[in-house]
């Protein structure tokens, strides 16, 4: 099993910053999610976020809500991320499953943790769980030895940031501005001098998302961050195809772009 | 059971409530707590908020005895909170001014809300008209349809509104989509949330802006009649209306405190806004541990009511406390019930209810019948019908090109008996 903190200490030691990219299961179909979360690792995503829909999304744009509410009108379950993990490190790469916090509850936190646990993911991103509400969950993964990657905001005051990172484990994920997930024209430098105030408190990897959807942003972010996260402008290539293997092309196609950006120099 | 113990800790009462959001947004929660805490008992602010009430809101509103209504209650006596005499027809402006005077103490130059049934917006659009604050409306696409009067009210008023077009299209979609702009706009803008929901510290400063409907109605109650009611009913969507008239009678335990939800077409069809009935179990919708209308994979499930204002799956968690500790009870009410309720009040008082409100009335029907003659319920009737007329008046076939049957007299044939809840309120 390949676990992030793997991942992210080799690609440090390669000096560079790895490429981490999100897809929604269950979109189109769920065997269909799988098939292009594999076919993105392959193509030079070192981790894979996998995404677990949810009907509230109230983190994401437009792409990956219209996305997320495809894979649910396709009866994407809960149990899905469970074989899109278990695919994705099968094929030698590293999984974490991001979803928003009631589904979890639902299916039972220390089930899901097991669940998770046996499918080789290495954690959980949770966009609307803070640590300060994640009692359950950081018993949870605790006991099941997993990742909590919390979230810190440009808005996050300095005793946030310390108590946050404290309490994740595997990296910090960094949303590298004020806003939902989706394409932008531009990486403000917002990015930058969060990260810089969060290797002030912690030692954790420290990786970038929200925005960042072209090789050149990708290249820009890795030079100041330990990974560069991209969602919209992957799932972009599935959600605007015209059929699905022209969108696997078109997302193999990215993925290797932005796999050159943060190898670029 | 006392006030204290519910307000007790992290927005919690008991295990309800807390604050699950982004953390992009918990300095603004941080902030707006800090900065309520200290309003509340500050006299310039409190002594603000009480001139706009008497002077601009029209407080405080009156009690009005309903004896015609109150035939087709069982003869129990029944009393009105007349929130509907309010500035703008509602309560909810009871809060918007509370939390636009605390926009302009943070220094902050836009207000952003959701909206439902359009009264939470178009007194959203009053307040920041009155204090010179930008601002922007969510609302789903479905209820600027059925609310088309309110979202002219709002324009009118200078704010400007966004039909919301994903999701189920109303309330639920509109709080998403104002979240989302609170997170990319934070610093200069605040979010009016509108009900007693949502994450810390809001169940608790809405209510505490809407209390002042409990406070009034019991001295009320007191000075005009001698005694406090048997009985309080008030409407549920988030449960403002229904928090501020409870809180301050929790502790008269001889006061029964009772929610109607939307039934929609009756919990057994699956297309109702019953938080407390049928498949509702706990979990986190919009920030608060509470009850939610979720399927078992813990997805939202739509909520349906003829009431835009109830049509919500998800609910206050001061009143997932009330409801678990027995201190509360809760009923649907099935859009037939609410629609014949409506028209009772109509004919038999010349008020014409917020069909929000007219759900609070089929509930003193039930309760009231429950007393008997002796008994005496007061209504909290939160809004008034004018946003309605269309609504209700294509319900009955009262308009001119659909008019099929003479006015008024009996209402909508239900599709489906079994869903209804029987025929028991037409009578
Ligand atoms: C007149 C009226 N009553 C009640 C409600 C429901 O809100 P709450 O449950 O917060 O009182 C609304 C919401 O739009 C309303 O307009």
């Amino acid at each position: 099993m390949t676990g992030v903190s793997e991942v992210l200490a080799r690609t440090k030691k390669e000096g560079r910053a790895a490429l981490i990219g999100y897809l929604p299961t269950g979109f189109p179909t769920v065997e269909q999610s799988i098939e292009a979360m594999v076919a993105m690792a392959q193509s030079g995503a070192d981790i894979v976020e996998v995404g677990l829909p949810y009907t509230d999304p109230l983190m994401d744009g437009p792409v990956i809500q219209t996305a997320a509410t495809k894979a649910l009108e396709n009866g994407v379950r809960v149990a899905d991320v469970f074989d899109a993990a278990a695919a994705i490190t099968q094929a030698g790469s590293a999984a974490v499953v991001m979803t928003y916090w009631n589904p979890v509850l639902r299916f039972g936190v220390d089930t899901f943790a097991a669940k998770l646990r046996e499918s080789g993911a290495s954690g959980l991103i949770t966009p609307d769980l803070v640590p300060d509400e994640a009692g359950e969950w950081i018993t949870a993964s605790d006991d099941h030895d997993l990742d909590r990657i919390f979230l810190v905001a440009p808005s996050s005051t300095p005793q946030r940031l310390a108590s946050t990172t404290a309490a994740t484990r595997g990296f910090v994920y960094a949303a590298s501005l004020m806003g939902v997930t989706g394409a932008r024209d531009s990486v403000g430098d917002q990015a930058q001098v969060l990260v810089e105030r969060t290797r002030e408190v912690t030692d954790l990897p420290v990786c970038v998302g929200l925005g960042v959807s072209t090789p050149e942003q990708a290249h820009q972010v890795a030079r100041f961050a330990d990974g560069v996260i991209v969602g919209s402008a992957l799932v972009r290539c599935l959600l605007e195809a015209d059929s699905f293997a022209a969108g696997l092309d078109e997302l193999r196609s990215l993925t290797g772009r932005l796999a050159d950006g943060v190898r670029r120099t | 059971m006392t006030t204290a113990v519910h307000s007790a800790g992290l927005g919690r009462f008991g295990e309800f409530g807390g604050r699950y959001v982004p953390e992009a947004l918990v300095a603004a929660l941080e902030e707006l707590d800090e900065f309520r805490t200290k309003a509340m008992v500050d006299p310039a602010f409190i002594g603000e908020l009480t001139q706009l009430h008497r002077t601009y809101t029209g407080r405080p509103s009156i009690l009005t005895a309903v004896p015609r209504f109150a035939e087709h209650c069982g003869g129990a006596q029944v009393v009105l909170k007349r929130e509907d005499l309010n500035h703008t027809g509602s309560h909810k402006i009871n809060n918007v001014l509370g939390q636009a005077l605390l926009t302009r103490r943070m220094g902050k130059t836009r207000v952003i809300a959701e909206t439902g049934a359009g009264q939470h917006g178009v007194a959203t659009a009053t307040a920041a008209a009155l204090l010179g604050l930008e601002c922007v409306v969510y609302m789903g696409k479905v209820d600027t349809e059925r609310q088309a009067l309110n979202v002219a009210r709002m324009r009118l008023l200078g704010a400007t509104v966004v039909p919301v077009e994903h999701g189920s299209q109303t309330l639920k979609d509109a709080v998403n989509e104002a979240f989302r702009d609170w997170v990319a706009n934070v610093d200069h803008t605040h979010y009016v949330l509108g009900t007693v929901t949502g994450p810390y510290p809001f169940p608790e400063m809405v209510r505490d802006f809407h209390r002042i409907i409990g406070v009034e109605a019991r001295a009320q109650m007191l000075d005009e009649y001698g005694r406090l009611p048997d009985a309080i009913c008030a409407c549920v969507g988030g449960g403002s209306n229904a928090m501020g008239i409870f809180h301050r009678f929790i502790d008269d335990a001889g006061v029964r405190l009772v929610g109607l939800e939307g039934g929609g077409e009756g919990v057994h069809s699956g297309r109702h806004a019953s938080r407390f009935s049928g498949q509702a179990e706990p979990g986190v919708l919009h920030g608060a541990y509470t009850y939610v209308l979720q399927d078992e994979d813990g997805q939202t499930v739509e909520s349906h009511s003829v009431s835009a204002g109830l049509d919500y799956p998800s609910v206050g968690p001061e009143h997932a406390f009330l409801r678990d500790s027995g201190r509360a009870e809760y009923y649907p009410v099935t859009d037939d019930e609410a629609m014949e309720a409506f028209r009772l009040l109509c004919r038999t008082e010349g008020i014409i209810p917020a069909i929000e409100s007219a759900h609070a009335l089929a509930g003193a029907m039930k309760i009231g019948r429950e007393l008997g003659p002796s008994g005496m319920v007061l209504v909290n009737l939160s809004g008034r019908g004018d946003k309605d007329v269309h609504t209700a008046a294509s319900w009955f076939g009262l308009l001119d090109d659909e008019a099929t049957t003479p006015p008024g007299d009996a209402p909508r044939p239900a599709d489906d008996e079994a869903a209804t809840g029987g025929g028991e309120s037409q009578t």
